[in-house]
């Protein structure tokens, strides 16, 4: 058997970004168990493709880079070993700062995984060159694995493996990570460099002779304080590059035995020397450092990749002309996501009813079964028409749009047309001072805001990832859609008869507009408050595209979806619905709980275009958004006549019958669009931040942005409607 | 300076540069030099965003969008 690579426990990070990352290391390590196999490599490659065909579990992929920002962990076995396969964020290089990078770095260098496999875009094999030329400094114990042969093969792009085998003097493995090819030989390779039945004799490379006399100087000094546990030639090419950030981590893994020690001191003095007779200060050594690199990973390049057509991006520069052109770039983009809407809404209405149909047909069928078997009322009640109404509430309702919206996106997603959206953007962003990729976050936050957050991390500046993880809340997530869907249906296209679902798919569009130009004026003024600052740098790839596994994806993201909800609204619908049951049948001086919280709320809830309940509902509504809608209509209900709310058209009457009115529906969704996230969103949001005042910040901002926005409309509209009368 | 060096913000789309120079300095070079923007190394710009900016620009075969503030600290000569 193989012994186990050590788990890296006990890295003292110092910025609080780290801290924030460290619960990651550490976590759950009583199940990690294996020999440890890194996947590194750059950002859109394919790791955690390959991460999922090898362990058959499924890690978010998509075509942008900074799909991944944390470690995953997975288990697999091959030739009755058991490994432990880490799937790192993709980093373009090893020395940059980053929060997601450093992860990657980090693990690479201090966690000795026993083996390091190096994903490649054979597409793009130089650019890839340079980070295994940098992996190489550090670990022997490399496999590098020249992924997306297909494209490689579509571009008629031929790589030479067995020659870049023995230029980089480690095992080269082919693979096309979607299909599964290659895998095998891909684990084989990794179990012979784990085992070490290989003899790698990996490229080493040189630099020009003023930085090696300087390296090979205080070399024997380095090698004594790291012994075995780092390469020593890499930790001097740090030391002489003075490059701060890397070598403070190695100072703490090494227990502070690097600054301690006076004869490297002394010795670091007499490099310093050796190296002025060249270079003036360490940003020119640190040039030549990576000139270094990046002029021998095109020269193996060039030895190793042919191309047989020259212009193999011909197409995807033409899908660019189109997709990024100056007059239909961004109208193409609201084409697209209204499309996206329109089928959604379209889509889902028909299986919404039968969903509940047969929901609350089992009702009818529990409740009958209660009558038979004398089960007391107060149990029925609370457990029926509480926690299984409400369940079968959220489900009917939510399942259906967020079972067709997401695989649509996921599709959209994996063909590459996020990083276009970032790129048209972009300039809305800078001039409101904020990050480019913070398009990127938001498109993330569709899907749940807590994951928009956690996505905020390829932001690599400080001030800008606040920004964009205090305005993450603009964007409607799951738990919200659902609810702009209905009242748009309901109220703003109800009227529109053919057209319906056509209105309905642009209200959606118009409140995405309104929350992006939110986001960007929240921005500004947060970049002009409390986070001043200019707008850091931005670098952004784009992708190739890539042709989508349709099939596999619409699957794939379904069934996520559909567990998703089916989740939420057992941990968090049932709950309530029992709360909501209680509070209307609980009476204090005749009237009950509930009421006399709608009652109390009444007059905010007025002032905002609503009333109380609906307020109540979104105060009830914090562990999770989708809640508000049912718990709207179970308070109508339960204060009034009892009906079933099968379809949209009984919502629309229950709702009309306690006073709603068009502005009543525009306030609400307005209110829905911007308000407190949610519970998770807001753990989350400390869990990145570590910062209580951050987390109220992010509390505040958009819930002050809510009432605002809504006091405003609903006394406009109201002085309107007075003059009209008049 | 010599003279046919222009700032890469300036490099018309359609045409290619070689760079000659980074003005950046800190994290923003060390991530340029990442991209593999060395000298002698060729660019060409692709196209500009529909808002005006940022560029996307062909670098080693991969295709990285710049910020006109950060395509002006890279001088390239036109080629
Ligand atoms: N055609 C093809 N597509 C692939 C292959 N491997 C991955 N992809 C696609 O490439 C995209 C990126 O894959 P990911 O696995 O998310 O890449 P990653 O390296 O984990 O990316 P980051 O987490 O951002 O660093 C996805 O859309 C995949 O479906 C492959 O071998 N062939
Ligand atoms: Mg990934």
């Amino acid at each position: 058997m193989l012994d186990r690579g050590e788990l890296p426990m006990g890295l003292t990070g110092q910025s609080t970004w780290l801290g924030a990352l460290k619960n990651e290391y550490s976590m759950n390590d009583t199940v990690l168990d294996g020999v440890v196999v890194a996947l590194a490599g750059n950002p859109n490659t394919g790791k955690s493709t390959l991460f999922n065909s090898i362990t058959g579990l499924n890690q978010h992929t998509g075509n942008w880079p900074g799909k991944t920002v944390t470690l995953a962990y997975g288990n697999y076995y091959y030739a009755d070993n058991k490994f432990l396969l880490v799937d790192l964020p993709g980093t373009y290089s090893l020395l940059s700062n980053s929060v997601e990078e450093e992860v990657a770095r980090d693990y690479i260098c201090f966690a000795k995984p026993k083996a390091c496999i190096v994903v490649a875009d054979a597409t793009c094999l130089e650019r890839n060159l340079n980070l295994v030329l940098q992996v190489l400094e550090i670990t022997d114990k490399v496999v590098v694995c020249v992924n997306l042969m297909d494209e490689a093969d579509r571009k008629k792009i031929n790589i030479d493996f067995e020659k870049l085998s023995a230029i980089l003097g480690v095992p080269v493995v082919g693979t096309n990570a979607r299909d599964g090819k290659g895998i095998d030989e891909l684990m084989q390779s990794v179990y012979k460099v784990a085992a070490n039945q290989m003899q790698s004799m990996p490229l080493k490379i040189k630099y020009d002779e003023v930085i090696e006399e300087a390296v090979e100087h205080i070399r024997p000094y380095v090698q004594n304080i790291v012994k075995d546990e780092l390469d020593s030639r890499w930790v001097a090419l740090r030391l002489i590059e003075g490059e701060w950030k890397t070598l403070d981590t190695i100072n703490s893994f090494l227990k502070s035995r690097l600054y301690k020690n006076d004869d490297l001191k002394q010795e670091l003095k007499k490099a310093n020397e050796i190296l002025q007779a060249k270079y003036h200060g360490t940003d020119e050594i640190r040039d030549a450092i990576v000139s270094s690199i990046v002029r021998k990973a095109e020269e193996i390049s060039k030895m190793v990749v042919s191309f047989e057509n020259k212009r193999y991006n011909e197409m995807d520069r033409k899908i660019d002309d189109i997709l990024t052109s100056k007059t239909f770039g961004i109208p193409i983009m609201l084409a697209l996501l209204g499309f996206v809407f329109w089928l959604t809404i379209s889509g889902a209405n028909y299986p919404s009813e039968i969903i509940a149909k047969v929901l609350f047909r089992i009702e009818d069928i529990l409740t009958d079964y209660c009558f038979k078997w004398g089960v007391p009322e107060w149990i029925h009640g609370a457990l029926v028409l509480g926690v299984y109404r409400t369940s079968a509430w959220v489900v009917s309702v939510m399942l259906p749009p967020m079972a067709i919206f997401f695989p649509l996106f996921t599709l959209l997603e994996d063909l590459g047309y996020l990083p276009r959206v970032a790129f048209n953007l972009d300039n809305f962003f800078k001039k409101a001072c904020a990050h480019g990729k913070q398009a990127l976050t938001m498109c993330m936050g569709f899907g749940c805001n807590a994951a928009g957050i956690i996505g905020c991390r390829i932001i690599d500046s400080p001030r800008e990832r606040l920004i964009a993880i205090i305005t993450n809340n603009f964007v409607p997530c799951n738990g919200r859609f659902p609810t702009l869907i209905a009242l748009s249906t309901i109220f703003i296209a109800g009227s529109f008869g053919k057209f319906q679902t056509v209105i309905a798919a642009l209200t959606l569009l118009g409140a995405i507009i309104i929350g992006v130009l939110i986001t960007l004026a929240v921005s500004r003024i947060l970049s002009a408050t409390i986070l001043k600052g200019i707008p850091s740098t931005f670098t952004l790839e784009l992708p190739p595209y890539r042709k989508p596994q349709v099939g596999k994806i619409l699957i794939r993201s379904l069934l996520d979806r559909t567990l998703f909800v089916l989740a939420r609204a057992v941990i968090v619908a049932a709950p309530t619905g029992l709360i909501i049951w209680l509070m209307a049948n609980t009476t204090v001086e005749n009237l009950s709980i509930l009421k006399w919280s709608g009652k109390i709320l009444e007059p905010i809830g007025h002032l905002l275009g609503m009333d109380g309940y609906i307020l109540l509902a979104f105060i009830l509504g914090f562990p999770a958004n989708e809640i508000v809608i049912p718990i709207i209509a179970m308070s109508y209900m339960a204060t009034g006549s009892l009906i079933e709310i099968e379809t949209l058209s009984a919502l629309k009457e229950l709702l009309i019958d306690n006073g709603w009115t068009y502005l009543t529906a525009v306030c609400t969704m307005l209110f829905s669009l911007n308000h407190f996230p949610c519970g998770t969103t807001l753990l989350t949001i400390y869990k990145e931040t570590q910062s209580l005042k951050w987390t109220a910040i992010s509390f505040l901002v958009p819930t002050i942005t809510g009432i605002i926005i809504c006091f405003t409309v609903a006394q406009t509209i109201r002085c309107c409607q007075i003059m009209m009368l008049l | 300076m010599e003279k046919n060096l222009i700032l890469l913000d300036n490099l018309p789309v359609g045409n290619c540069g070689r760079v000659k120079k980074l003005t950046a300095k800190g994290n923003i070079r060390r991530r340029m030099l990442d991209l593999g923007l060395i000298e002698e190394t060729q660019v060409e710009a692709l196209r500009k965003s529909p808002s005006g900016d940022p560029t996307a620009y062909q670098i080693r075969g991969a295709v990285i969008a710049l910020r006109s503030e950060e395509a002006s600290k890279i001088l390239v000569e036109m080629c």
